[in-house]
């Protein structure tokens, strides 16, 4: 079946079985594995993309139902010339990440929160972010890291 | 693990996805938000042979203020319920399930449908008295969400039937209190308080097989009852099962509470 979606402002076309998850149309058909899966049941939250600028799970969506979508995952943060974005710059200088499997769907998440709110405090970050999980980190540099790009996209 | 293959069909209108899923003959499954529906795909503990998508039906999501109260189409996301301020007890509710990222997708429709005894708007369906409201292949039909509720995960809906729209009335007061161990997870134990038309409602989550109305803690509720008389009375109608979440003596514990904390912004008015 064709699908015909936007992913970080490119249009691309794939023709898939019904059951092909958004997340593995965009890892297998797209090339973009940048998109992780964890749990593969809406757990994890790793493969967290925004769809029309709304958070999802890829993992609990149908890829034939991102049919005439916008899609942003994380490939499209940072700047055409490598450019980190500010959270991006912010996980590494925070300690917000170790192993990086859970990254994907923290940055995703933080960006979606910022979007909606510009300054929130540490227990609304924590709240927001509970659906992420994390097995190294304790979390608390994930928290530090969201904190201060939050004052650097937000000054 | 990945769902087994099946149709897909992206119904147009309610007389297509009904249609589609009598063809079916029992083996559709209604595809709306997916956030319950995909992981059970993915677990394979159901194996559809047609999916019936019925995101793209026009005229579902709206939002219809009614005597007060509040009309939802099946396809009203749980996000907007959240922020809509036409019904403030939906909207609490609404924001306690699971995450931002659930609540983008799923719906009122699928929430009701789910019939999850442990999930937000049953309760609260069920604490107000809410209206169901269902297409078939005979045209519409409409139940009172409590009959509606069959068992857990259970309802009245028939194979090729499809609710459409969920009708909540206005609540004079109310209160919700959920208790879960981590944010976002199910409640284990959750609890919905409604005046309606003058009358207290309570209907408590997670301790049985659907939401649960405990009648006598109602009735010392509208005769002017002790808060804790009524949370007495609430543990004591409940007859929660023990899982690996919670004992039942714990749960009964906790209804106790959470009644309590339900009921706490009206302490002294219920009281009078």
């Amino acid at each position: 079946m064709r699908a015909e979606f936007t992913v970080n402002g490119t249009r691309h076309e794939i023709d898939v079985e019904p059951r092909r998850t958004l997340a593995d149309a965009l890892r297998e058909d797209l090339g973009l594995t940048g998109t992780h899966l964890g749990c593969e049941h809406g757990v994890c939250g790793a493969c967290t993309v925004l769809v029309d600028g709304g958070p999802v799970r890829a993992c609990l969506m149908l890829a034939v139902q991102a049919d005439g979508c916008s899609v942003s995952t994380v490939e499209g943060l940072a700047g055409d010339d490598g450019t980190l974005h500010p959270l991006q710059e912010a996980f590494c200088t925070h300690h917000g990440l170790q192993c990086g499997f859970c990254t994907p769907g923290m940055l995703m998440t933080a960006v979606d929160l910022l979007d909606r709110e510009p300054a929130p405090d540490r227990e609304r970050i924590r709240e927001e972010l509970s659906g992420n999980i994390c097995r190294c980190t304790g979390y608390t540099g994930i928290v530090d890291a969201v904190e201060a790009a939050a004052r650097e996209l937000n000054p | 693990m990945k769902p087994a293959p099946f149709d897909y069909v992206r119904a147009g209108s309610v007389d297509e996805a009904v249609r589609t899923l009598a063809e079916a003959g029992g083996e559709g499954k209604v595809l709306a938000g997916g956030q319950s529906l995909m992981p059970v795909l993915a677990l394979r503990m159901a194996r559809p042979r047609v999916l019936v998508d019925v995101n793209r039906i026009p005229g579902l999501a709206t939002i219809t203020p009614v005597d007060g109260g509040v009309r939802l189409g099946a396809l009203v996301r749980h996000a907007r319920l959240a922020t809509q301020q036409n019904h403030p007890l939906l909207a609490e509710a609404a924001r306690w399930i699971g995450h931002t990222a659930i609540r983008t997708r799923g719906t009122t429709g699928g929430s009701i449908a789910h019939a999850d005894p442990s999930a937000e708007l049953p309760v609260v369906a069920a604490a107000l008295g809410a209206t169901v409201h269902i297409a078939g292949p005979g045209g519409q039909r409409s139940e009172v969400a409590t009959d509606f509720f069959a068992g857990p995960l259970e309802t009245t809906l028939a194979e090729d039937e499809l609710v459409t729209a969920v009708e909540f009335p206005a609540a004079e007061r109310w209160g919700f209190a959920e208790f879960s161990r981590r944010h976002g997870d199910f409640g284990l134990v959750l609890v919905a308080a409604a005046q309606v038309d003058g009358r207290w409602r309570l209907a408590i989550g997670g301790v049985g097989g659907v939401p649960v109305r405990p009648t006598e803690a109602e009735q010392l509720l509208n005769d002017g009852a002790g808060i804790d008389a009524v949370a007495a009375a609430a543990a004591a109608e409940v007859r929660p099962q023990d899982d690996i979440h919670a004992s039942g003596d714990y749960r009964r514990a906790m209804t106790a509470e959470f009644v309590r904390r339900a009921l706490a912004p009206h302490g002294k008015r219920a009281a009078a």
